[in-house]
């Protein structure tokens, strides 16, 4: 049957997407030329962005471990992106044995690899959706498979809502997760912002810029909007900080003299459901 | 050989300072420490690697690889991990006693070549496969994706040429794409709409005239869908009737880019719909147009006039058959519908211009309507030609029916139909159909303002007496009665009043007639006698015992109804008891006419009453035709002489011719011992002449004007004073 020439495109490797542009910044080989051409005028504009996600990769990994700490045993790491070096469910099962963790992604590649990843890994899967429809989150297949929402999971948000514009009312999507979750879970989260970091918000407007371009809007958010987010959260000690700060390993200290100061921007911080 | 304590912390420290060096390089999740704790192992092999005999520097290579697992994926991580090794490693890890330092150089070197080389492999595979994977990734993803539109495609295709409604697709131009199976069949095939290719060629001529503007906003962009009723032409010349929903697709910028129409064929329910209407517009025993259907077309008509008076243009034909009651009656209701079958097939042949319209309102009653710049002059020549339409007999299962009917024209020369609405038009030609009635049928009359407002006007005064009665608008006036031979008063008649609250006091004659037609006599009548009865016991209280008086009686109007009324004995005799009223103190008037031809039935109620005590008094005798002889028979004690037989007397000298005649009906009355009463005594001399004639009582002016009850009692007094 010949294809009707009014149907929809299908997927165009020529758009630089998110996911692979993150894991150009990780020094992964996941990525295509046009997400590594973007993701170089980023940093250009942005020098050190590669910095800035590896200690949010950090964050996560240790936040990961500290849920495991807490008794959390149960992820769903929504914008989870591509799998790369130190995943949640590698961290989270070598944590806890017994570990599960659903990955919601909503670009296809992203979706086609991790599947492919997690083969054989019946602890562990990744849906197709959006952030932006929590209800289908919830009501798939994978989470009702693997999660146990009368136990408290942890809803890992790393470096995925400053990509959910407020038209789409990200904050109402997240009380939807929210009031799914049994309480004690907890809410891990990253955002970028100027606020409070070392850079001005004029370099943040440069690489904005290079994400407008591309289609995908980042937006930095004020310490405020982003507090909102914790709604019915309580926040754990230390806050809503900067990546590093929030509970270094003892080894490290965030002030090591030749750490470059970008990774101080942007805020992170973990919430306990009450 | 194994390694002591001090081997192991002089390794952690390399380890300690490789780490600082070569961690800020790195992309890894792994702390500082667990990164120093990463290199350890690895800074040991080296270490073995660099002392080992015979010496290979083949294993510095999986250090390399290692690095490139631990994520330092930069390649400008590399220059930095050499580095370390070569200022530090010989430093912190000798090799012992049995290598030259110059050796010790050398093969540090080697390893560094080994650990590049590793590096660099374990750096392109990793690169390579992360590609593959990729690569892979997305091809998969897209086949998913082609897959999902493929399904979809698929489900769309099932939609399109399964589904029961007709589906077409057109671009923006109007170039129809492709229509599915479903319209097809609508249509009986596509082979006549060859040029059909384009939606512009599939016009109607009863398209609605909102249609194409329609559609000219929608491929502009202006509106997004519209939805009408649409005919089309099928290829056998039939009409096709759909419900047609055009919607626009846009592109992903919002551009127009296709239409698609999606019909329901609708021509049987439409053909349904139009056989509904016609029978709910037409008569279903002669076919022709009914009620609802005239007073369309009335309306229409009255509203015709753009200045508003459409009515000149309007005549109407109201016709009535006479007597056909009496054909349901005798024949049967079957026989009447034939005959009725049999008249609207005449009368439709009537209405020979495109203006005429003859319809059925039910029963026996139909309806010739005439509009048009002359109807006033073609509603006479309408009514004309059905008059003469029915003048020959109908032939009916072998009998011949005459047909007569009266017609009440509207229209016509009088102009009557003016500016009114539909009913008030339609009533007049009742109101006239029946005066050609009452002026013997088989005629038609024209509409007359004066006559139509009279009976308008009794048709509201008829309308309004039952709550008259109960509102308590009626009244009683009582006109006293005098004896002629001293001049005192014995009683009174009671006169009924109605107090209209828009028409003020009206006297019986206007409305004694209608309550007789509606039945309203009976209640009405009652209510006089209980009225009069308690004012006749009142005054017998008021008055006492007179010495020579005897009661003050009073005289009640009966109607010919009241007559045939059965209870009427035993409601009089009830009212009596109620009022405590002796019977000998109430006279019932009766007319003479009503009591012409009354058989020995019809007198007996009247008789009772006189065998009860009851007086009966003959009212305006000498007015009805009288047979003398026949008053023997009656139940009567008093005759009533009509006030024309003493007109004559009212002047002096009186009348000589009107002296005899009541000179002969005293006579006669007095012979048959019945007293005699007289109406309208006005003068002085007519009072007297009648006394001296042998007339018993007297009613009139002259005494007293009928009046309030009060009034009775003071001419009494008065009476008695005298």
């Amino acid at each position: 049957m010949e294809r009707p020439t009014w149907a929809p495109q299908g997927i165009d490797l020529s758009v630089p997407s998110v996911s692979r542009i993150y894991d150009y910044y990780l020094g992964g080989s996941h990525n295509f030329e046009a997400d590594r051409e973007t993701g170089r005028r980023a940093i250009a504009a942005f020098p050190g962005l590669p910095k800035l996600m590896q200690v949010n990769r950090a964050f996560m990994r240790r936040t990961v471990r500290y849920a495991v700490s807490e008794g959390v045993n149960q992820f769903l790491d929504i914008g989870s992106g591509i799998p790369t070096f130190g995943n949640v469910h590698e961290i989270a099962q070598a944590a806890d044995p017994a570990a599960r963790v659903v990955y919601v992604d909503h670009d296809p590649v992203a979706v086609a690899h991790s599947r492919a990843v997690l083969d054989g890994d019946d602890q562990s899967a990744i849906v197709a959706a959006d952030l932006r429809a929590p209800r289908e989150i919830l009501g798939s297949a994978e989470v009702g498979r693997l999660l146990d929402l009368d136990r408290p999971v942890a809803l890992l948000l790393v470096a995925v809502l400053h990509f959910v514009e407020d038209q789409d009312d990200p904050w109402k999507a997240l009380a939807v997760l929210r009031d799914a979750l049994a309480p004690g879970s907890l809410l891990v989260l990253t955002h970028a912002s100027t606020e409070g970091g070392p850079r001005k918000p004029e370099d943040g407007e440069g690489v904005q810029g290079v994400y407008r371009e591309v289609g995908s809007p980042l937006l930095m958010r004020s310490r405020e909007e982003v507090i909102r987010f914790f709604d019915g959260f309580e926040l754990v000690d230390p806050g809503l900080v900067s990546m590093p700060h929030w509970r270094p390993d003892a080894a490290d200290t965030p002030e090591d003299a030749d750490e470059d100061p970008v990774v101080f921007s942007g805020f992170a911080g973990v919430g306990r459901k009450q | 050989m194994p390694r002591d304590a001090a081997d192991e912390d002089r390794l952690q420290r390399f380890a300690a300072i490789w780490s600082r060096a070569v961690y800020p390089a790195t992309t890894t999740s792994m702390t500082r420490a667990e990164f120093e704790d990463y290199l350890v192992p690895l800074a040991a092999r080296l270490s073995e690697a660099l002392r080992a005999q015979p010496f290979d520097a083949g294993p510095a290579a999986d250090i390399g690889a290692a690095l490139v697992d631990a994520h330092c994926t930069d390649p400008e991580a590399l220059p930095l991990i050499l580095s370390v090794i070569d200022a530090y490693l010989v430093l912190y890890c000798p090799p012992g006693d049995g290598l030259s330092a110059e050796e010790s150089r050398s093969r540090c070197t080697r390893l560094q070549h080994h650990v590049a080389a590793g590096f660099a492999r374990a750096l392109r595979e990793r690169t390579r496969s992360e590609q593959e994977a990729i690569t892979r990734a997305a091809l998969g993803a897209r086949a998913e994706v082609e897959q999902a539109l493929h399904a979809s495609e698929a489900r769309f295709r099932a939609v399109f040429e399964g589904a029961a409604v007709g589906i077409g697709i057109a671009d923006i131009d109007g170039q129809v794409l492709e229509v599915n199976d479903a319209l097809t069949r609508m249509f009986g095939g596509m082979e006549h709409l060859a040029s059909g290719s384009r939606t512009t060629d599939w016009g109607h001529p009863e398209d609605s005239p909102e249609v194409w503007g329609l559609y000219r906003e929608l491929v502009r962009g202006e509106r997004d869908h519209y939805s009408i009723e649409k005919p089309y032409a099928r290829g056998d010349g039939s009409v096709l009737w759909t419900t047609l929903t055009v919607s626009l697709l846009r592109d992903a910028d919002g551009t127009p880019k296709y239409q698609i129409a999606l019909m329901e064929d609708i021509t049987e329910r439409r053909r349904l719909h139009e056989r509904l209407r016609y029978e709910a517009r037409h008569d279903a025993l002669t076919g022709l147009p009914n009620r609802t259907m005239f007073f369309e077309h009335l309306d229409r008509a009255l509203a015709g006039g753009p200045d508003g008076a459409g009515g000149d243009r309007v005549g109407l034909c109201y016709l009535d058959i006479d007597g056909f009651k009496a054909v349901n009656d005798s024949l049967g209701h079957a026989v009447g519908d034939e005959l009725l079958v049999a008249v609207a097939e005449r009368l439709r042949a009537c209405a020979t211009a495109p203006g005429e319209l003859v319809a059925r309102l039910g029963g026996d009653e139909f309806v010739g309507l005439v509009t048009g710049a002359t109807a006033s002059a073609d509603v006479t020549a309408l009514a004309r030609r059905m008059l003469r339409a029915l003048a020959d007999p109908v032939h009916l299962e072998g009998r011949e029916l005459s047909v007569r009917a009266s017609i009440g024209v509207v229209g016509g020369k009088t102009g009557t139909a003016g500016s009114r609405g539909a009913a008030e038009v339609l009533r007049s030609a009742d109101i006239t159909m029946y005066r050609a009635k009452a002026a013997g049928g088989n005629r038609y009359e024209l509409a007359d303002a004066a006559c139509d407002a009279r009976a308008i006007a009794r048709h509201s005064l008829t309308n309004c007496l039952p709550a008259a009665l109960d509102n308590g608008e009626f009244f009683i006036e009582y006109q006293p009665l005098v004896r002629l031979g001293d001049g005192v008063v014995r009683g009174a008649e009671a006169l009924v009043r109605w107090l209209h609250p828009v028409h003020g006091v009206l006297g019986p004659d206007q409305f004694i007639p209608l309550a007789e037609s509606t039945g309203l006599i009976v209640p009405l009548g009652r209510w006089v006698l209980q009225e009069a009865a308690r004012q006749a016991r009142a005054w017998k209280h008021a008055e006492g015992a007179g010495p020579d008086a005897g009661p003050l009686r009073v005289n009640v109007n009966l109607s010919p109804a009241q007559l045939c009324y059965p209870g009427l004995v035993t409601e009089t005799v009830e009212v009596l008891a109620d009022a405590g009223l002796d019977p000998a103190a109430l006279c019932l008037e009766v007319t003479e006419n009503a009591l012409i031809g009354a058989d020995e039935d019809a007198l007996r109620p009247l008789r009772q009453l006189a065998d009860l005590g009851v007086d009966i008094a003959l009212d305006d005798f000498g007015t009805g035709y009288s047979n003398l002889s026949y008053l023997r028979r009656l139940p009567v004690s008093t005759l009533k002489l009509d006030r024309s037989f003493t007109r004559g007397m009212q002047c002096s000298p009186a009348d000589p011719v009107d002296v005899k005649i009541v000179e002969g009906i005293v006579s006669l009355a007095h012979t048959l011992d019945l007293s005699v009463t007289v109406e309208g005594v006005e003068t002085g001399s007519q009072a007297e002449c009648l006394r001296v004639l042998g007339c018993d009582t007297a009613q009139g002016w002259y005494y007293a004007r009928p009046g309030p009850p009060e009034r009775l009692h003071t001419l009494s007094l008065v009476d008695a004073a005298s």
